[in-house]
């Protein structure tokens, strides 16, 4: 995103563009124009730029795009980490 | 409340403008308070006075969603498709799926939708993409799914425009006003830490000289909200300026500062040791640390695969911290 940068080199998407068929969804559903229509196909542009929400690959409709998505919360990850030792905290809605 | 008769039965129609009421409310929202029941019944609304020809906006049932929304289209005669995400908002509702393909297709049935208009348009936010899959709501109920913008602003515009969004609305943004509206709810979620963190903290620490110091536990508290505040406002204030990109090390970088300022402010080296410099700096450069980094959630743009890896390669540096300022006070007591 413009003026901030996280870790680069981990997100996990990734397009195959051999069975992509140019249908233009997934540029116009990613918040962060990671990927662009080039020529008949769609391209990553900048990966480092993707945060990971997944809509891009849920709306593929031939399944080009792969993605680890989720929500990058580390809060709710440290919840699920401390579930796993059955360790719940009260959720006072302090997180969505 | 005033009723429009329609093909699908009587459908309610409510303002655009919001009330001191609904201003209050979102503000205590921000400060966490019935956060969670901030809700409007999920359903079909009207603003203005809505045709069989008229566009459907699509939104989630947390009360500032729906408040935004119908702020943004005062003036236009809109149908308002509220769904059930359980009073969360369109984007984290997205994620948990509540604003959802399955809602959105259930919600078109049970509203009466393909009755009361004529055309088969939804125009929906881009954050819910991630939730709704369009061919399949296409498939499964006729009804074409459009993402329009991802801010509600700049919606109106974009139905002037023929439904055709610009860079500016598809690209999201992350001012400083944005950041800001939620820290309130950061720095009462970490409050609640005074009581089983820095309580114990300020105890241990209180003992000094054989004697325990009231003067020294309340420091203790002090400095610790401090540290809260530090890593919960002043971090979100300034990310794009703090170096680093893990948020931690944003949050140590301030937090570390800090507690350099306030020794400064507190006497220095005349009246503060080495050891409480020492048990001070680590402290509150950890504590920092750990509140920017659990701000992460509150950002648009920090990937899971990003924040899984912040975590393992900081949280034990933070807990090495805290660990060792905990035996340098303990020394500090062992040894007078």
């Amino acid at each position: 995103m413009r003026g901030f940068d996280y870790l680069p080199g981990v997100a996990t998407l990734e397009l195959d563009r051999e069975a992509c068929i140019g249908c233009g969804i997934c540029p116009t559903v990613c918040p962060h124009l990671v990927l662009e229509m080039q020529g008949p196909k769609a391209a990553v542009i900048d990966r480092d730029e993707c945060m990971e929400c997944g809509a891009c690959a849920l709306n593929c409709p031939v399944k080009a795009i792969r993605v680890d998505a989720g929500v990058g919360c580390a809060g709710g990850m440290l919840n699920q980490w401390l579930a796993g030792f059955n360790i719940r905290l009260r959720n006072d809605g302090s997180c969505c | 409340m005033r009723w429009m008769p329609t093909e699908a039965g009587p459908v309610a129609v409510i303002s655009g403008a919001l009330t001191g009421g609904d201003v209050r409310g979102a503000w205590k929202a921000r400060w966490g308070i019935g956060r969670m029941s901030y809700i409007v019944p999920p359903g079909l609304y009207a603003i203005g006075e809505p045709d069989h020809g008229s566009p459907v906006v699509v939104t989630a049932n947390y009360k500032m969603s729906y408040d935004l929304v119908r702020r943004a289209l005062a003036a236009r005669d809109v149908w308002l498709l509220v769904l059930e995400t359980y009073g969360i908002n369109v984007w984290c509702a997205a994620g948990k799926g509540t604003f959802g393909t399955g809602e959105l297709i259930r919600r078109i049935e049970t509203c009466g939708l393909p009755r009361v208009v004529s055309h088969r348009r939804l125009i929906l936010p881009i954050m819910g993409a991630a939730g709704v899959k369009a061919i399949e709501v296409k498939k499964r109920s006729g009804f074409e799914v459009l993402f329009a913008t991802l801010r509600i602003e700049d919606l109106p515009a974009c139905l002037d425009n023929d439904m055709q969004a610009t860079r500016g609305m598809r690209e999201l943004t992350f001012t400083l006003r944005e950041r800001l509206v939620l820290t309130p709810i950061e720095i009462i979620g970490a409050m609640k830490s005074l009581l089983y963190a820095a309580l114990p903290l300020a105890l241990l620490a209180g003992f000094s000289g054989g004697s325990f110091s009231l003067d020294r536990l309340l420091a203790v508290l002090v400095l610790y909200a401090i540290s809260v505040l530090c890593g919960t406002v002043l971090v979100p204030m300034f990310l794009p300026q703090l170096p680093g990109r893990m948020f931690a090390v944003k949050g140590a970088l301030a937090g570390c500062a800090c507690s350099l300022m306030c020794f400064a402010a507190l006497g220095g080296p005349a009246r503060i040791g080495r050891a409480d410099l020492a048990a001070m700096v680590l402290v509150m450069s950890a504590v920092s640390a750990f509140y920017a980094m659990n701000f992460t959630g509150s950002t648009p743009f920090t990937s899971p695969s990003g924040v899984r890896r912040e975590m393992n390669r900081s949280l034990p540096v933070m807990a090495t911290a805290a660990a060792a300022a905990v035996v340098l006070l303990v020394i500090r007591i062992a040894l007078p």
